[in-house]
């Protein structure tokens, strides 16, 4: 499995991303080693097409496609709880979901 | 550098969404009144914009008022633009002045860095709390309502149980 982790470090948000990340992967006895990658231009950010920050990539799919395709930019990525309230970091079920 | 604790407003004179212009002396007659850095595309923002609509319900008739600036950047994040802006404020209801800082000076009179980010002010327009609203993104996990408190105490003549906090959120968008 080839999990990638892009942040933008003027975000806030990607330590607890990347702890949720650990802790899921930990709940279902995976040891991945988890490939972090820190975007830094918008350059970069447009290779990468990277739509916002945390951004997590598994076997090549975004945790949550529907978002994915956001214009690539340094930003606080949007993800969405189930309820529909906005959030800077992915639900455990999206990244459950990824990972199944 | 953000202005510290006592410091006076600075002055803005700034295009709102509801086509009007609005200065700081516009709400000089408020006994509190609370600067909040904004923006439309911050899932922070997006998340406590609920509770900026609702200290100003709770608010508003006791002469609070809460202004709402955006000094992002719209020609690298035109989420942020004018006219998206007048969108969100129709989409979420806002019942406060939600303001345009397009030159950014307002943003490097009052130093934010973050948005949301808070100032209040009391009836002098001494600044007597900064920083975050409260402290929790998530609403239903929020322990302390610093500009709350603030508020509160403000409009009863005392002073903020807390004064200064840091300010969680996305960064300001600054022109390159």
């Amino acid at each position: 499995m080839d999990i990638e982790f892009l942040f933008w470090d003027g975000c806030p948000s990607h330590p607890e991303a990347r702890q949720l990340l650990d802790d899921v992967l930990a709940e279902r006895g995976l040891e991945v080693d988890v490939q972090v990658r820190e975007v830094f231009t918008q350059v970069e950010a447009e290779e990468l097409r990277f739509p916002g920050s945390p951004t997590i990539r598994i076997d090549g799919r975004d945790v949550d496609p529907e978002s994915s395709s956001a214009r690539p930019a340094l930003n606080c990525r949007i993800y969405r709880k189930l309820d529909g309230r906005p959030s800077p970091v992915p639900t455990r079920e999206q990244l459950e979901a990824a990972l199944s | 550098m953000t202005i510290a604790l006592a410091t006076e407003a600075p002055p803005f004179d700034l295009p709102g969404v509801d086509g009007q212009q609005h200065s700081l002396d516009d709400y000089a007659d408020k006994p509190a009144l609370a600067v909040v850095w904004s923006c439309n595309h911050c899932p922070y923002v997006q998340a406590w914009e609920g509770r900026m609509v609702a200290l100003q319900r709770e608010f508003g008739d006791r002469g609070f008022e809460l202004v709402a600036i955006s000094s992002n950047d719209a020609d690298n994040y035109p989420e942020d633009s004018f006219e998206a802006m007048k969108e969100r404020a129709v989409q979420q209801g806002f019942n406060f002045d939600y303001l345009y800082d397009e030159d950014q000076s307002v943003l490097n009179a009052y130093g934010a860095e973050r948005t949301p980010e808070g100032f209040l002010f009391d009836g002098d327009r001494r600044l007597v709390y900064h920083g975050a609203i409260d402290d929790s993104r998530e609403e239903d996990e929020v322990t302390e309502r610093y500009l709350r408190d603030a508020i509160e105490a403000v409009l009863a003549g005392e002073e903020p149980p807390v004064s200064d906090t840091a300010p969680v959120g996305c960064t300001v968008k600054r022109k390159p």
